[in-house]
């Protein structure tokens, strides 16, 4: 699925995008359990969190993961937003709950890592 | 290469500048991504533990031709029972570390899970060293 159809099914607001929106994720994963994500083989994925702190972009870049989205208006800090830059990330933004964007990208297909 | 950092106690804004700064330098020498991954997981969960779990310590890389060598070594209570410390979901985390997205009790397995030599020397009230090997081949 594109990152710019996963922005509009969720109505997502675009807080970093240094990389190409038209860009393909194999795979959601959601959590707010860093170590949890830093199990993942998996890179083509986005990362559905509500914890949002700087701790959230680094488990990201350690993880090659480069697609994050922030449920609940969950705001990021200019410094997460620079360390996001720094790594080409791309960051999202939704007001919707983690259970309802979760469910609500697995209706539209986009796939479980597992 | 022979490279020290300094990790301070529940300094979260700073965790992971030294997994960082790993990661950049291993893509320069043209290290496999999958081998950086590996690596730069296992030292970010040791690097997170010594802030959230002890006073801050030092953690020395050497990087060689075929080889990464880290350890990082901190002052701290130490680990009473390291069966228990190394089993999945096991965690003494504090409150203010769950607020940062850690205490799953996964680090150490993770860590062990992706390097290629693992030894960990830690003595009650005085602190742990963690020391890990990832061969490049
Ligand atoms: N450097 C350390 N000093 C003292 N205790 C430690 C240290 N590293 C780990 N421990 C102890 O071992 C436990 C398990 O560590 P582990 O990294 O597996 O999980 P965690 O840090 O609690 O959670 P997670 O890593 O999943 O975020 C810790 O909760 C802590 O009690
Ligand atoms: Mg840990």
């Amino acid at each position: 699925m594109k990152i710019s159809e996963i922005a509009k099914i969720l109505d997502a607001r675009i807080l970093v995008s240094n990389s190409n929106l038209d860009s393909r994720i194999k795979y959601g994963f959601a959590s707010d359990l860093m170590s949890d994500v830093l199990t993942l083989d998996e890179e083509e994925i986005i990362l559905i969190t509500g914890l949002c702190n700087i701790q959230t972009i680094r488990t990201a870049e350690m993880a090659n993961i480069n697609c994050l989205l922030f449920v609940r208006n969950k705001q990021a800090s200019e410094e997460m937003i620079e360390l996001a830059m720094e790594n080409d990330m791309i960051i999202l933004q939704c007001e919707y709950s983690l259970f309802r964007t979760v469910g609500l990208l697995y209706e539209k297909g986009l796939r479980p890592v597992y | 290469m022979h490279n020290e950092f300094k990790v301070v106690e529940g300094d979260f804004a700073n965790a992971g500048k030294a997994s960082s700064d790993i990661k950049k330098t291993l893509k320069q020498l043209n290290i496999d991504n999958q081998k950086i991954k590996k690596i730069v997981v296992a030292v970010y969960e040791a690097e997170v533990n010594a802030i959230a779990h002890a006073y801050g310590g030092t953690i020395y890389v050497d990087i060689d031709q075929d080889k990464i060598v880290v350890v990082i070594d901190d002052v701290g209570p130490g680990i009473p029972d390291m069966d228990k410390a190394m089993t999945k979901g096991f965690s003494t985390a504090s409150a203010k570390v769950r607020e940062m997205g850690f205490g799953a009790g996964m680090g150490l397995p993770n860590i062990k899970n992706n390097v290629d030599e693992l030894e960990i020397k830690t003595e009650v009230g005085v602190g742990t060293e963690v020391k890990m090997v990832v061969n490049f081949q």
